[in-house]
């Protein structure tokens, strides 16, 4: 067999940002601490020129390259350049937060950089080992990132159960995929396909490999009944860590499934088989998300549950197993990252040093210490209650919508009832901000790039939930062309 | 094609924002004359609807249509009949009123306020003539937020519970709205417009699920007995503006929503499901009338008595005559104003004695004469008295009614009873007698500003109740378009 030079152009992103990543972990070991803002711009400016490079690069059509076990498509396009826009964002947020708390140091952002490949490496893996190496890469980028204050007792504890929990998935991700193997005879997602469509895959294999990996992807989600870590990591991460958790892992995450699931799993007997696991997932996970998050004081663990309880709303777009269906997921995928964004970000924009913002009652009276945040903040909470004008309830529109389209009427009157549910969590905080005297009167102090990207953010949910068109075409576009 | 239903939309909203720019309380002048530009510019943006509204024309006016997202076929798809029209000029002309009813009453983040009454008022008005069931469901769930806010911020001492179960209550509600929206999406074959919908066939049991899923929303927030609870507590608790804007414009939302969907979508799951809804609105009738008398605090008995006025609304509503709907929709009107004005006068005495409950007063005709007269005015109205806009709509319901089934009128009929039962006991007790205790011997009578707001409104009233044409000679057609709608069974 002839070697064949593959084509590096279609991993050109991925490979800058590997070059990058190695040029920044050398450059920051001759700078001094005085001069560390370089690294932050170096970061920055890797992270921008990769999303410009993809950009340029992309095109409407499928290619593959590396054997067939590295995909270009549009649809890993997109979720690509909204990674590390996000990632670029989450550093700019947590820029001040780091300083203080003695971060802001090499590891931070080499640490963020392998983070982002490694979800860039998941989104374009057309193979199932190249999926699990990019799942490790970010992973264990992360856990380390988690347990970055190391003297911290709840952050250290929470990187420990981070990764216990993480390696136990990856276990049983692998697991299913070796079952998956033996069932077809393929690690190759295309060939997997090709196996099961034409009748040439044991099915009983097949079907146990299905149930160990959504058991994986769950873990990976944080979808109940695998979702334990999800509370303890983001309450004990440090709050610029929870951040990038929170944030762009969920768009690897969901390409994660596109490739899983629906490329290699997704012929018309199987489709039934995870559908019905997935449901399961969903009302789970809306349930135990919604209630649980009620009983919370601490804002990030609330919003670490409904992190969870979004995690089932967008099951159901994945599960109504349309075309239709799968933009809406990514749609709601997208929309969550920005709010996420702006979530975490308020809680980074309140913090100073030695105090985190993080209860739920340092939101207190926020309107009358600054009216604007206190502002952006409504929006974002009722972004992810779903009420208009917001773009959240796009989100969920579409996401109903496809679900009702596949015919599960009951699944998403179920979906509407605990979202009322969830609604007065996010009330709650509303209510901190505008009904209640401030506690805590310090004035609320930001660089100017992070007041102004926390504006453009809020307005983001207001723009977008009255033009969201053209996101939303551009999800189905991407869907379109790449399945 | 003209922009004049965006503008009525767009106008208070855009008004509102720029209300909030003006910032913190330190320019408080100029976000009052602001907003009161914006509300006053609102009205009068809106009368050439009255003006250029042809009497005698099938179909919606004013249509614009223009894409929004297009791969959902969402259009944003405005238009409107005579039974929009009447109540986006309540509504604006209502704006005008909570603008200058809070010009000194709320003192503190007065831009915030305004801003909130302003961009609700044109939420209100993009319910009042969205054609297109998505469009509809932004304007009708979004206006939730600034409500949400107003009793919030400056409510009384229990607002936050009065905020969060208003909050609730309501979204609990719509949201099942959106899940029929869904489904008549997927059963249209992918249209959201309303207009489609109207034509559509479903089947019976269909409809009777699609029709609960409306009734949630709408019951809710009309709102019916049993799921009227919210606001008596929202009342009580929101400042006299949110109060005003709430009785007499968002409970509005309700009964339009059972005109506008659930009886041109759904006729047949209305006529079988009639009995019902219009058992619940006897028992808002009468129940509810009784609770309102034996109230001890006047913000609570009126918000009881737009409990029972509601009831007439819905009851003309599910008759499906024209005297049933034209009645119910002049009651509607008329409510607004009626309402609004005893709201507007409870307000005028609480700012002076902070005190809402009637045994704190007695006797304030010898110190506020004025007040007294226009409140008697009110009370009246209240009470359904002929040449007062309180009559029309009643009378014209109960004959709709005695045309269905006697009873149904003999019961709604004693609403003319109840109601002046526990109107003008109130009034009795708070306006005569003797000058009840040292606060109300120091009041005195109305501003200017509080004058110029009651006597507005006060002309309302008079107006319709003397020449109701004026209001009722626009309904015709529609209502009779939209009763035909209503009788042509679907399955």
């Amino acid at each position: 067999m002839a070697y064949e030079i593959p084509d590096l152009l279609l991993a050109a992103p991925e490979i800058f940002m590997l070059t990058m990543v190695s040029i920044i972990l050398i450059v920051d070991l001759f700078l001094p601490d005085r001069r560390r803002v370089w690294t932050y711009i170096l970061t920055q400016v890797t992270l921008v020129a990769a999303a410009g490079i993809i950009l340029v690069a992309g095109g409407e059509d499928v290619a593959y390259t590396f054997n067939g076990m590295f995909v270009g498509d549009p649809m890993a396009d997109v979720l690509k350049i909204t990674v590390c826009l996000t990632v670029a964002v989450m550093l700019a947020y947590s820029r001040s937060y780091a300083q203080v708390r003695g971060m802001y140091r090499g590891e931070f952002f080499v640490l963020s950089l392998f983070a982002t490949l490694g979800m860039m490496v998941m989104i374009s893996a057309n193979h199932f080992l190249v999926l699990y190496l990019g799942l490790e890469l970010m992973s264990l980028s992360l856990y380390a990132m988690v347990a970055l204050p190391r003297d911290s007792g709840i952050s250290t504890e929470a990187a420990m159960k981070y990764f216990v929990l993480g390696a136990l998935s990856s276990g049983m991700l692998l697991y299913g995929i070796s079952m998956i193997y033996g069932a077809t005879g393929s690690l190759d997602i295309t060939e997997v396909a090709q196996r099961i469509a034409d009748g040439d895959a044991i099915p009983t294999i097949l079907i146990f490999g299905l149930v160990f990996v959504v058991a994986g992807i769950g873990f990976k989600l944080g979808a109940v009944p695998f979702h334990m870590w999800i509370p303890d990591v983001y309450h004990g991460a440090p709050t610029a860590v929870t951040l990038l958790i929170g944030t762009a892992p969920k768009l690897a995450a969901f390409a994660f499934i596109i490739r899983l699931l629906v490329q290699a799993l997704g012929l018309q007997q199987l489709l039934v088989e995870w559908q019905q696991m997935l449901v399961l997932l969903t009302v789970a996970s809306l349930a135990l998300g919604n209630i649980t998050a009620i009983a919370q004081t601490n804002l990030k663990r609330m919003l670490a549950y409904s992190t969870i309880s979004h995690m089932g709303f967008l099951l159901l777009g994945i599960l109504s197993g349309t075309i239709d269906g799968f933009s809406a997921a990514m749609f709601y995928t997208m929309v969550y990252v920005l709010m996420g964004l702006g979530t975490f970000g308020m809680i980074l924009l309140l913090s100073r040093e030695g105090f985190e913002a993080e209860n739920l009652e340092d939101f207190k009276g926020l309107n009358q210490r600054n009216p604007w945040y206190a502002f952006v903040m409504l929006m974002l909470m009722f972004s992810m209650t779903g009420i208009p004008p917001t773009v959240g309830f796009w989100a969920k529109l579409f996401v109903l919508q496809a679900a009702l389209a596949t015919g599960y009427v009951w699944l998403v009157v179920i979906a509407v009832l605990f979202s009322v549910i969830g609604a007065f969590y996010y009330l709650r905080v509303v209510k901190l901000m505008y009904f209640d005297a401030p506690t805590d009167t310090h004035a609320i102090e930001a660089y100017a790039d992070v007041r102004a990207l926390m504006s453009v953010n809020g307005l983001a949910i207001i723009v977008l939930g009255l033009t969201p068109g053209a996101l939303l075409a551009l999800c189905q576009r991407a869907i379109q062309l790449s399945l | 094609m003209t922009a004049l239903l965006s503008t009525v939309v767009w106008l208070p909203i855009l008004a509102g924002v720029g209300v909030l720019f003006t910032g913190s309380d330190r320019h408080a002048n100029y976000a009052r004359w602001l907003a009161l530009g914006g509300a006053i510019a609102g009205f009068v943006v809106a009368l050439p609807l009255y003006i250029g509204f042809d009497h005698h024309a099938h179909g919606m006016q004013f249509v614009e249509l223009a894409p929004w997202i297009e791969s959902y076929n969402i259009n944003y798809h405005l238009g409107i009949d005579g039974i929009s029209l009447l109540l986006i000029l309540m509504n604006t002309f209502t704006t005008v009123l909570v603008v200058l009813a809070g010009w000194q009453v709320i003192d503190r983040r007065v831009a915030q306020y305004m801003a909130a009454l302003l961009i609700l008022s044109g939420m209100m008005n993009g319910v009042f003539c969205a054609l297109d069931a998505a469009l509809f469901y932004v304007f009708f769930e979004s206006t939730l937020i600034p409500m949400f806010i107003i009793i919030g911020v400056w409510g009384g001492p229990n607002r936050v519970y009065a905020a969060l179960k208003f909050f609730l209550y309501t979204l609990l509600g719509s949201l099942l709205t959106l899940v029929a929206f869904v489904y008549l999406y997927t059963a249209s074959g992918g249209s959201f417009a309303l207009l489609d919908y109207y034509g559509l066939q479903i089947p019976m049991a269909a409809q009777i699920l699609l029709f609960i899923a409306f009734f949630a929303a709408f019951a809710v927030k009309v709102p019916m007995f049993p799921v009227h609870t919210w606001l008596p507590d929202a009342h009580v608790e929101a400042p006299t503006g949110g109060s005003v804007v709430l009785a007499a414009v968002m409970l509005k939302l309700g009964a339009y929503g059972f005109i506008r969907l659930s009886l041109p979508i759904l006729p047949d799951a209305s006529h079988v499901l009639a009995p019902m809804v219009i058992g619940l609105s006897l028992i808002a009738v009468v129940y509810i009338g009784l609770v309102a008398l034996v109230q001890t605090d006047m913000k609570k008995l009126i918000a009881y008595s737009s409990i029972s006025h509601m009831g007439f609304v819905t009851l003309g509503i599910f008759l499906f005559s024209p005297l049933g709907m034209e009645g119910a929709v002049m009651q509607m009107v008329s409510h607004g104003f009626v309402s609004g004005a005893l709201f507007l006068c409870v307000g005028v005495l609480y700012d002076r004695m902070h005190s809402r409950l009637i045994a704190d007063y007695g006797g304030v005709a010898n110190k506020m004469p004025v007040f007294a007269a226009f409140f008697m005015l009110f009370a009246m109205a209240n009470s359904g008295l002929p040449g007062t806009s309180g009559f029309v709509g009643e009378f014209l319901v109960v004959l709709g009614a005695m045309h269905a089934n006697f009873w149904y009128a003999a019961i709604a009929a004693t609403t003319l009873l109840f109601g002046a039962a526990y109107t003008l006991w109130m009034y009795k007790r708070v306006i005569f007698g003797v000058i009840a205790n040292a606060q109300v011997k120091s009041l005195v009578d109305l501003k200017a500003r509080e004058g110029l707001v009651l006597a507005l409104v006060a002309l309302a009233i008079l107006g319709m109740g003397l020449y109701p044409q004026a209001f009722a000679g626009v309904l015709h057609y529609s209502v009779n378009d939209l009763l035909a709608l209503a009788i042509k069974s679907k399955i």
